[in-house]
């Protein structure tokens, strides 16, 4: 894929590329949708797929009431973290850098187990709450480390730390004072939670997220800059500083919604941008689709793992990341290190 | 001919102090201009500043003969191109991508370059002796390749200044030179104007048509490298006794510089 001698990204390699990722995408699904207690083999969902057989009616209910939701939220979910990874690297030129690197991920958190603490529903309240501590958390770290319209990489990443460290204390606080099975909740609201997937949940987020997507996309050409540094970027006629706070607010509010229905799913927003980046290059305009489409593959299958692999008991889907992803990641990092570490 | 920039009167602030107080000078079509002065004097400011970067309270600069706050950020990177004095990508670009994003301020909407953008790309490869290290990493290549691969960037922004700082100060001797044979030639064949802030005195002074030496945000001199490189001014501006004869070769100034301690070596 590298190397050949006009190494340039052209439309046609990142349509083909996408189409490649978005076939696998389906095949991805279509073998999750057959996954599960209840035995649906994969021949009958690829005969429904392409229009021929039906199911009965249980069968229907479980693919179209349980899995299937599941499934296209996870997708989702991944999606967005993905993009959010990518996205964040790019921008604090720091490959450790992911979605929720600024303390989005504990704000949401504090949120959320404020709504498990004092009843609110799985549906709405919980939810509603996490999204409002995610955006609180964006807003303060944003708002601390902004100065004269200018945001400034160190500053954030050192308010996001602090910002997390404190809300970390907080969540120790009342994980500390619940004994009850709030608690259980609470500790698989932190390592994400695919279980109370609705479709209502899509249809609130899909249109946000395409709409974050597009407009990233734009700017890909920019952050291919601003990965050369700020000044050099601005110099060759990037608006940084504009680049900067429509990314940082638009990746926000996505991993805000999409965290107040999943909870905290570490991770995929740090591994798969690593992984698409040795695959095709760290040019933006491939990599961001790549990616994103890319975090959709590996959290359903990750959580097609976590929903049968101690069946009828379920695992956290953050669990599953992670014990997959460490010993992964560590793999790619002996392999290719080099390309990181260097400066 | 009229010059391709014009500074009159420019100060700039960070802060209260003022680290440019009223700078005059203008660059000509072909020129090699030589910034220097010591740490602090404002060398770096002054770039950005015709850089369109940061924005002058006070003073005026002309750029081919319009105030430069009449263009777009777009405008400025078409005409001036910088070449930093160090640039680190965080990922593994390959030499061939890096060269051509010089080509962003001439896209439109479209995110994707055509056939002729790549066509200017390796013309500006082929001038920098870059073509060979098209398909390398550029973490990888050498302090030297590395300039020579973002100068080929700046000249695929085809813009006809190009501003360098200190490019060659983390370079052995050779590379040193390499850089400024390398500039001295495109002034030449491409009608290049350029704008260079080194600490290599006497290297700069066999290259630069003139020098301008700043002083705490002043020009203390602006001249031909004979005029401006003499050990009066130079250990003034520098606080540092110096002495200055002339290059046996080029017949430019050459700068020695004076141990304070008077001759002489002694072991501790």
């Amino acid at each position: 894929m590298r190397g050949s001698e006009d190494q340039r990204i052209t439309p046609v390699k990142v349509i083909i590329t996408g189409l490649i990722l978005l076939g696998i995408l389906i095949i991805i699904i279509l073998i999750s949708l057959s996954l599960g207690p209840a035995k649906i083999s994969l021949r009958d969902i690829l005969a429904w797929s392409i229009g021929h057989g039906t199911f009965d009616q249980q069968a229907w209910m479980i693919i179209y009431k349980i899995r299937l939701p599941r499934i296209l939220l996870a997708g989702l979910v991944g999606f967005s973290l993905s993009l959010g990874g990518v996205v964040f690297q790019a921008l604090l030129r720091n490959p450790l850098a992911e979605p929720f690197i600024l303390g989005i991920s504990s704000g949401a958190a504090v949120g959320a187990i404020i709504g498990i603490v004092f009843g609110f529903g799985f549906h709405l309240g919980v939810p509603l709450l996490s999204f409002m501590g995610a955006l609180f958390t964006v807003l303060l770290v944003i708002g601390i480390s902004s100065r004269q319209g200018g945001l400034e990489s160190a500053t954030l990443l050192l308010t996001g730390v602090i910002v997390n460290a404190f809300f970390t204390a907080v969540i120790m606080f009342f994980i500390a004072t619940t004994s009850d099975s709030r608690l259980h909740s609470i500790l698989f609201w932190l390592y994400g939670d695919l279980s109370q997937s609705k479709y209502i949940q899509l249809s609130v987020s899909l249109p946000l997220i395409l709409a974050v997507s597009g407009i990233i996309y734009f700017f890909s050409r920019h952050l291919n800059l601003i990965v050369g540094g700020e000044d050099a970027a601005l110099q060759i006629g990037v608006e940084v500083e504009l680049v900067k706070w429509v990314s940082f607010l638009g990746i926000s509010l996505i991993t805000g919604v999409v965290i107040s229905f999943s909870g905290i799913i570490g991770f995929v927003g740090l591994i798969v941008p690593h992984l698409m980046r040795m695959l095709l290059g760290p040019d933006h305009r491939l990599l961001i689709p790549a990616s994103a489409i890319g975090g959709a593959c590996f959290l359903i299958a990750a959580d097609t793992l976590a929903r049968t692999i101690i069946s009828p008991s379920e695992l956290p889907v953050g669990v599953v990341t992670a014990f997959l992803g460490a010993p992964f990641f560590i793999y790619l990092l002996k392999q290719r290190g080099s390309q990181w570490t260097q400066s | 001919m009229d010059p391709e920039l014009i500074l009159r009167g420019v100060f700039f602030r960070y802060e209260r102090q003022w680290c440019l107080r009223g700078i005059d000078f203008d660059l000509r079509k072909g020129e090699i201009l030589g910034l220097i002065g010591p740490n602090g004097s404002g060398k770096s400011t002054l770039l950005k500043i015709i850089d369109g970067v940061l924005k002058i309270p006070k003073g005026e600069i002309l750029l081919r003969n319009k105030p430069l706050s009449t263009y777009k950020r777009g405008d400025i990177a078409r005409q001036i191109a910088m070449v930093p004095q160090e640039s680190n990508f965080r990922f593994p670009f390959s030499v061939f991508e890096v060269v051509l994003m010089g080509r962003f301020p001439h896209l439109g909407l479209f995110p994707f370059e055509g056939k002729e953008d790549v066509k200017i790309a390796r013309q500006s490869m082929r001038l920098t002796h870059t073509l060979d290290l098209a398909k390398r990493s550029i973490n990888e290549l050498s302090g030297g390749e590395k300039q020579r691969v973002l100068i080929a960037r700046a000249l695929t922004q085809t813009a006809h200044i190009i501003l360098l700082d200190e490019p060659t100060s983390f370079l052995d001797i050779r590379h040193k030179v390499e850089i400024f044979d390398l500039i001295s030639s495109l002034t030449l064949t491409q009608g290049l104007s350029v704008i260079i802030v080194s600490h290599d005195i006497s290297l700069a002074a066999q290259y630069c048509h003139r020098m301008l030496l700043l002083d705490k945000g002043g020009v203390y001199k602006i001249g031909e490298p004979t005029e401006v490189i003499t050990a009066d001014t130079i250990s003034t501006v520098y606080k540092c006794p110096v002495l200055v004869d002339k290059n046996p070769i080029s017949k430019t100034p050459r700068l020695t510089v004076l141990s304070r301690r008077g001759e002489g070596k002694t072991l501790a």
